[in-house]
C-alpha cells in the first residue's frame, strides 16, 4: 500500500494541472465566443496573426 | 456645409501606442462572414488586431495610433456588406461578463475537487466493506478535508454572500439552506474525522455545491447574452445627431457626445436624438412614437422638441435642453419611478418555494435530532443524523429546476424572435389574462407603408419611385420603398413643404401635396375614404394619381388577436392617438374594448383598476407616453422598435413585423412555469422518499451522493421539454 503515497499525489496533481489549465484558458478569453471558436477550428487557415491575449 | 464623422467618443486607448475600438456589426452569423470580415480588415495598414465575436457579433479592432481614421473600419465593413456601428459597453453588461467569469471559475474548482473527492470516497466506501484499515480511511477523509474545505470555501461565496445580504435584511433565500446546509455538513466531516468516524460528507457537500453551480451559470449567462444582444440593438440604432462645431460646420457625433447647451441641425426624414427647443426654422413633425398621435405638430421657433420626433419638412436647428439618458418629460420619469417601485415588490417562485422550504427542513431536522435524543441515542448521533436529514434535503434540485426550465425556454424564445429583459418575466408572463395594446407602432408598423398601391399601374408606381428618392420627406421614402424604387430621376428639384418635380420623357411630373400637383378633388374623395393616411399626389402631364400612405397594421395582426382570444386572453387598445384612427384599427382588428386620447396617466389607471379586479395585465407598448405603463402592468413587452425608455422598462423585447411572437412568447412561458412547477413537485417528491431514510439513520454518503445526483439529472432532463410547444394554432 506503500504505493499510495506516489499515486495519492500524482491523482490530485493531475486534477490540479486541469484546474488550472481551465482557469487559464477562461483568463485568457477562450469562453467569450463559444460559438465563434466551433468555427474556428474548421476555418481554412489564415496568415498568422496576433492573438488577444494580454 | 460639410458634415465629418466623429468617433472619438467610442475610441479607447489599449496601450503602447495602440488604439480600441468596438463595433456591432449586423448581419454577421457565420464562419465564412467571421474570415472574411477579419481579412478584410486586418488588410488595412497599420490594423493590429481585427476579432470577431461570434456571439455577440461584434468586432473588436486595435490599430497603431496615427492618422487612421475609425470611420474608415465602417466604410471597410461596408464594402464588405455589413452594416457597423461604434459600440460602447454599458457598465451593467461588463459587470454581468465578470460575473459570470466569476461563476465560471467557481464552477471550475467545485468541479475540479468533487472529482478529486469523489476519487477518494469510493475506496472509502468499497473499502467499509471489504478490508480497508481504520488508518487508510482516515488519511483519505483527510485528503478529502484538504481538498473540499479551501474548494468549497472559495466556490460556496456566491452562496454564502447571497445567503448573508438576505439574513441581513431579515429574509429567507435558498441560499440560506444551502449555506447551512454545507457548512454544517463540512463541519461534522471534519468532526467526525478527527475522531476516527466511519462516515464523512466531504462529497457531498462539495457535489451540492457543484451542481448548483451549474443551475446558477446557466441563469447568469441567459441574462448575459439578453444584455449583449440589447446592447448592439442599441448601438445599432445608431443615434447620432449633427452638432454644429462652427458656425458652419456640423459634425456626426453620437449622441452620447452631445451637451445641454450645443445645438444640433435636424433635417427632413430624421429622427431628432435630443430634446431641445427649435432656434430656426419651420417643419412638420411626427410625435407618434411620444404621445401616440399620429397628427402631425408644427415646430416653429421656440416649439419644444423631445427625442424621437420624426422631422418631416424642413430642417431646424435645435438647442439641446437635456441630451441621451435625461431626455423625458419629467412626469413621466415621475409615473415611471412610482411603476417601478410597485414591481419591485413581485416574489419569484423560487423565493416563495425557499420561504415554505427553509423552515420546514430545519424543523425537520431539529425534531429528527431531539426525536433521537428521546430515544436514547447520544448527542453524537443525533447530531450526525440531523445533519444527514439537511444534507439529503438540500435544494439540489429546487436550485436547478428553476434556472434550467429558464435557460431552456429563454433560448427557444429567442429563436422564436423574443429577448427577455428580466429573469421572473417567464413566471409573469404565464399568468396573463388580460393585454392591453398601444396603437401606434405596435399593432401598426412604425414605418410608414403605402396602402393602395395595388390600384396603381405598376409603371406610374415606377416612376413615382424614382421621383420620391430626389425627396427626404419620409412619405417620399415610404412611397419610394413600395415601388422598389433604386436611382432617383435625374434633375428632380425639391420644393420644400410642396414637393418634388421633374420631367419624364419631356412630360413634367410632379409628386407631393395634392394642390402642387392639382390633384385637389382627387385626393378630396379618397380622404372621405380613408381620413387617417396621408395623401400624396403624383401627376404625369394631365394624368393624375393619389397614394394613401400610412402605418399598416402588423401583417398577422388579425390572426394574432384571434390566437389570444383561444386563449382566455382579454385583449384591450388603449391610444393617445384620436378616435376615428384607433375606432378604425379596432374595428379591422375585431378588438371589441379601445379607448382613444388616453394619457399616461389614464392608461396606469386603467391598468391599476384591472389590477384590482384581479387580472394579470400584460401592457405591449413603444412609446415613450407608454413607458410607465409598460413598468405598471404585471410583465410587460415592447417591439424592437420602440423608444429606448420604453424598451429598457420592458420585461420582453421582440423583434420583426409580425406580432406572432407576443403569442409564441405567451405559449413558451406557459409551457415553462408548468415544467418549474413539475420540477418543483418532482425535488419534493424526491425528498419525500428520501427524508425517511435520512430520519432513520441509515443514510450513508454513498446513498447521499447517487440521491443527490440522480435528482439533479432527472430535473434537468425535465428540463431540456422546455424547448417544443405545440404550435397548432398560434
Amino acid at each position: 500500500m506503500e504505493v499510495l503515497v506516489i499515486l495519492v499525489p500524482l491523482a490530485l496533481g493531475l486534477g490540479l494541472v486541469g484546474l488550472l489549465g481551465f482557469l487559464w484558458s477562461l483568463k485568457s478569453g477562450q469562453y467569450d465566443d463559444l460559438e465563434g471558436a466551433a468555427w474556428r477550428a474548421i476555418a481554412d487557415d489564415e496568415p498568422a496573426r496576433e492573438t488577444p491575449s494580454e | 456645409m460639410q458634415a465629418t464623422r466623429d468617433f472619438s467618443h467610442y475610441v479607447r486607448d489599449a496601450g503602447a501606442g495602440l488604439r480600441h475600438i468596438d463595433l456591432a456589426v449586423e448581419g454577421v452569423s457565420c464562419a465564412g462572414c467571421m474570415s472574411k470580415i477579419e481579412r478584410g480588415l486586418s488588410a488595412i495598414p497599420d490594423v493590429t488586431l481585427a476579432r470577431v465575436n461570434l456571439t455577440d457579433r461584434r468586432v473588436a479592432l486595435e490599430w497603431k495610433q496615427g492618422p487612421l481614421d475609425p470611420g474608415r473600419f465602417i466604410d471597410r465593413l461596408a464594402e464588405l456588406g455589413y452594416k457597423a456601428y461604434p459600440f460602447e459597453t454599458e457598465s451593467a453588461e461588463a459587470a454581468e461578463a465578470e460575473q459570470s467569469r466569476f461563476l465560471l471559475r467557481c464552477l471550475g474548482v467545485a468541479a475540479f475537487a468533487t472529482m478529486n473527492v469523489m476519487m477518494l470516497s469510493i475506496p472509502v466506501w468499497s473499502g467499509n466493506v471489504s478490508d480497508m484499515i481504520p488508518e487508510q480511511r482516515d488519511f483519505f477523509h483527510w485528503l478529502s478535508a484538504l481538498i473540499a474545505l479551501p474548494a468549497a470555501a472559495y466556490a460556496g461565496q456566491p452562496f454564502f454572500r447571497s445567503a448573508l445580504s438576505a439574513l441581513r435584511t431579515r429574509n429567507v433565500n435558498m441560499d440560506v439552506p444551502i449555506s447551512i446546509g454545507v457548512i454544517l455538513a463540512l463541519g461534522m466531516s471534519v468532526v467526525e474525522t478527527v475522531n476516527h468516524a466511519e462516515h464523512t460528507y466531504f462529497d457531498a457537500a462539495i457535489m451540492l455545491l457543484t451542481f448548483l453551480l451549474v443551475g446558477r451559470y446557466l441563469d447568469q449567462s441567459m441574462r448575459r447574452r439578453t444584455r449583449a444582444v440589447a446592447g448592439n440593438l442599441a448601438a445599432l440604432k445608431a443615434e447620432t445627431a449633427a452638432k454644429f462645431v462652427g458656425p458652419d460646420e456640423i459634425s456626426q457625433v453620437p449622441v452620447a457626445a452631445i451637451h445641454p447647451g450645443d445645438i444640433v441641425l435636424l433635417r427632413p426624414g430624421e429622427r431628432c436624438a435630443v430634446d431641445g427647443t427649435v432656434i430656426e426654422g419651420r417643419s412638420e413633425i411626427d410625435q407618434s412614437l411620444i404621445t401616440g398621435e399620429t397628427l402631425y405638430a408644427i415646430a416653429e421657433q421656440g416649439a419644444a422638441i423631445y427625442a424621437g420626433s420624426l422631422n418631416l419638412s424642413g430642417t431646424l436647428r435645435v438647442r439641446v435642453s437635456a441630451a441621451s439618458e435625461a431626455t423625458l418629460l419629467a412626469e413621466i420619469t415621475r409615473l415611471l419611478d412610482n411603476a417601478l417601485q410597485a414591481r419591485s415588490r413581485y416574489v419569484r417562485l423560487a423565493d416563495r418555494a425557499s420561504r415554505l422550504y427553509a423552515p420546514v427542513v430545519h424543523a425537520t431536522a431539529l425534531l429528527t435530532m431531539l426525536g433521537w435524543v428521546l430515544m436514547g441515542a447520544t448527542w453524537h448521533d443525533a447530531i450526525v443524523t440531523a445533519v444527514a436529514v439537511l444534507i439529503i434535503t438540500c435544494p439540489c434540485a429546487l436550485g436547478l429546476a428553476i434556472p434550467t426550465v429558464q435557460t431552456v425556454a429563454s433560448g427557444a424564445m429567442f429563436r422564436a424572435g423574443v429577448l427577455l429583459n428580466s429573469g421572473d418575466a417567464i413566471e409573469r408572463l404565464a399568468d396573463v389574462d388580460h393585454i392591453i395594446f398601444d396603437k401606434t407602432g405596435t399593432l401598426t408598423l412604425p414605418e410608414l407603408e403605402v396602402t393602395d398601391g395595388a390600384g396603381i399601374p405598376g409603371e406610374v408606381l415606377r416612376l413615382a419611385g424614382q421621383l420620391a428618392l430626389a425627396s427626404h420627406h419620409p412619405v417620399a421614402a415610404a412611397l419610394a420603398h413600395a415601388a422598389g424604387a433604386k436611382s432617383p430621376l435625374v434633375g428632380a428639384i425639391e420644393e420644400p413643404g410642396q414637393g418634388v418635380r421633374g420631367h419624364i420623357d419631356g412630360v413634367e411630373a410632379r409628386l407631393g401635396r395634392p394642390s402642387f400637383c392639382g390633384a385637389e378633388q382627387l385626393a378630396n374623395d379618397r380622404a372621405s375614404f380613408d381620413p387617417e393616411a396621408s395623401h400624396v399626389a403624383f401627376s404625369l402631364g394631365d394624368a393624375k394619381y393619389v397614394f394613401s400612405i400610412r402605418q399598416a397594421l402588423r401583417p398577422d395582426a388579425k390572426t394574432m388577436i384571434l390566437a389570444l382570444s383561444k386563449r382566455n386572453i382579454g385583449v384591450e387598445i388603449l391610444s393617445g392617438d384620436r378616435e376615428p384612427v384607433v375606432r378604425a384599427a379596432a374595428r379591422a382588428l375585431g378588438v371589441s374594448e379601445w379607448r382613444a386620447g388616453v394619457t399616461p396617466a389614464d392608461k396606469i389607471a386603467r391598468i391599476e383598476d384591472l389590477k384590482r379586479r384581479g387580472f394579470k395585465v400584460m401592457m405591449v407598448g413603444d412609446g415613450l407616453n407608454d413607458a410607465p405603463s409598460l413598468a405598471a402592468a404585471h410583465v410587460s413587452m415592447s417591439p424592437i422598435s420602440a423608444a429606448h425608455l420604453s424598451q429598457a422598462t420592458a420585461d420582453l423585447v421582440f423583434l420583426g413585423k409580425p406580432l406572432a411572437p407576443v403569442v409564441a412568447a405567451i405559449d413558451y412561458a406557459r409551457k415553462a412555469l408548468h415544467l418549474m412547477r413539475q420540477n418543483l413537485w418532482l425535488a419534493v417528491g424526491y425528498n419525500f422518499l428520501a427524508v425517511p431514510i435520512a430520519i432513520s439513520g441509515v443514510v450513508t454518503p454513498l446513498i447521499a451522493a447517487a440521491a443527490m445526483s440522480g435528482s439533479s439529472i432527472l430535473v434537468m432532463l425535465n428540463a431540456l421539454r422546455a424547448r417544443g410547444v405545440a404550435q397548432g394554432d398560434a
